[in-house]
């Protein structure tokens, strides 16, 4: 037997979204979705940033990407882990209409109890909306989730 | 850079939690055995290189604690790059030796996942804290989307990744180091719960307490240390982006795929599945093994799915992989991929507990950070693989 003491980590942050990130959460005020296009290579960047990681060149013009688009992919997860949402949810990723980078978002507006089903409604290539909070706040949250654009 | 050479491996038993040991006590544990293995004392060590990940242990900077376990004095460097530590941690000690700095130098990583009530809330740190860390992601969601996007386009099925788990916990039994031992079969894989689709509960790893060393040596010392050393042939580490999504491509793991090729083309290996023997991969989610297999160039893009299926990946087959259970099977997460590359080198040698027949290139791969970084050696029973 040995004796065990508990310990606990509490530790709250405040992160600074930068110049570029502050234009995307104010734009998502407004229902628009912002990204900055890279001179070198041309990918329309979102998140937008100051700089283009695979050219390392500062990105110039800034420019408005749908709020629809297509899935990349998805996983429903039915287990509860701390921190998490309430499960079930599905994660994804979709790819905005005009953007070249993928979001990593949530996916919903359909029943999620069967994973096939949801797999299939949000197979890789399908169309996808954004659903707004009403109140918008400039978060990210202020999308609530993506959802198909034909029910 | 001068030839090198493994000449040590210690690892203790890793389990939920080691509450017979303190930290520097598990580290003091690996760091012993690995002497003991190598025949020699700790004032042969002349530099340390430690890896860990601090918040999964509690304790910041947990070096400041383990470096009393045979440090004190000693030239010490805390590598730390998510699941990639461990192994960045053998190169960096391997680097240490080959540049010419220090002919003896020691690799060692502790973690105590075990000790961290929940790990949930230190891998939900792991995406991006203002764009990603809503969405539900966590550490298993991640490989579930890699999933959904191969089967998406090559028809892989839930059985073909069943078959992987099935697998590495066959090779687990013979491992008296390993976490987690279950004697199943395809249809338990199949039928325990589902926890991140298509992920079920046997398809993920567990979280591990424990402690690895692994000791580099230079060639003229290797050779006097032992007959059976693990020459170091290759290695490189690689990284991508930060954003989840900006991945262009879930289904083709192509920055390990660019590691890999850097690798061969350092090491002279024409055909890997010819020329390497057995592979320790970094696949703590079935999905993984599959992808890694690809990438590496074991299977064409699509077609790593039906190795473990057709047994290619057992003991058995031509390219056996995980043989010591992997890490689907023993989780400690920062020293996890310096397990990978201890393993890699006692097959080398000859004196893995779950050994080869006739091994004489074996190769090590981590992977860390959210899909971000890989890290890949590539050892050998020969100095060189060609002239």
């Amino acid at each position: 037997m040995v004796l065990k003491f508990e310990t606990k980590w509490e530790i709250p942050y405040v992160h600074s979204a930068g110049e570029h990130g502050t234009k995307f959460f104010e734009a998502l005020k407004d229902k628009k979705i912002m990204g900055v296009k890279c001179p070198e290579c041309g990918r329309v960047l979102v998140p937008p940033r100051a700089f283009c990681e695979r050219c390392f060149v500062d990105t110039t013009d800034w420019v408005e990407v749908s709020d629809e688009g297509e899935v990349v992919t998805v996983t429903v997860t039915y287990i509860k882990f701390t921190g998490l949402p309430d499960p079930p949810y599905a994660t994804g990723i979709v790819k905005l209409d005009g953007a070249d980078t993928g979001m990593l978002c949530l996916l919903g507006g359909i029943d999620l109890s069967d994973w096939k089903k949801v797999h299939e409604t949000f197979k890789p290539g399908a169309k996808v909306k954004a659903v707004w909070k009403e109140e918008r706040e400039g978060k990210i949250t202020d999308i609530l989730y993506f959802e198909p654009v034909e029910k | 850079m001068r030839r090198v050479a493994v000449v040590g491996v210690g690892q203790t038993k890793f389990r939920t939690r080691r509450d017979d040991k303190t930290h520097p006590e598990l580290t003091y544990e690996a760091m012993n055995k690995a002497l003991e293995h190598a025949g020699l004392d700790i004032k042969d060590i002349q530099a340390i290189a430690y890896g860990t990940m601090d918040p999964f242990d509690g304790i910041y900077l947990p070096e400041r604690w383990d470096v009393t376990s045979g440090g004190i004095g000693k030239p010490f460097m805390k590598i730390s790059t998510g699941g990639t530590t461990g192994m960045t941690t053998g190169l960096a000690a391997y680097e240490h030796v080959a540049s010419g700095v220090f002919d003896i130098v020691m690799a060692v990583c502790t973690q105590r996942v075990g000790e961290c009530v929940d790990a949930q809330p230190v891998l939900n740190t792991a995406v991006c804290p203002i764009y990603e860390r809503y969405s539900g992601a966590g550490a298993i969601s991640v490989a579930a989307i890699q999933a959904t996007v191969h089967m998406h386009k090559y028809g892989t099925t839930e059985e073909d990744l069943a078959w992987v788990s099935v697998k590495d916990h066959k090779n687990a039994l013979k491992n008296p180091n390993a976490h987690i031992k279950l004697d199943i079969g395809v249809e338990e894989v199949l039928n325990s719960p589902m926890v991140s689709s298509p992920l079920k509960l046997l398809e993920c790893c567990p979280r591990s307490d424990g402690a690895v060393a692994v000791i580099f040596a230079s060639e003229e010392v290797a050779k006097k240390i032992r007959d059976n050393p693990a020459w170091v042939i290759a290695e490189t580490t690689i990284s991508d982006d930060y954003y989840t999504g900006d991945r262009p491509d879930l289904s083709y793991w192509d920055t390990l795929a660019i590691a890999g090729r850097r690798l061969y083309r350092f090491a002279g290996v024409d055909d890997p599945k010819k020329d390497i023997d057995v592979a320790e991969l970094y696949s703590p989610f079935t999905i993984q093994e599959v992808l890694e297999l690809e990438a590496l160039g074991f299977a064409k893009k699509g077609e790593g799915k039906d190795m473990a299926r057709e047994g290619v990946t057992f003991v058995d087959g031509d390219m056996p992989t995980n043989p010591s259970g992997g890490v689907l099977c023993t989780n400690p997460i920062g020293a996890t991929g310096l397990v990978r590359l201890a393993e890699a080198s006692l097959q080398i040698m000859g004196e893995a507990s779950n050994q080869i027949d006739n091994v004489e290139v074996s190769l090590a791969h981590a992977w860390g950070g959210t899909l971000q970084f890989h890290t890949l050696m590539l050892l050998s029973s020969k100095k060189k693989l060609k002239g």
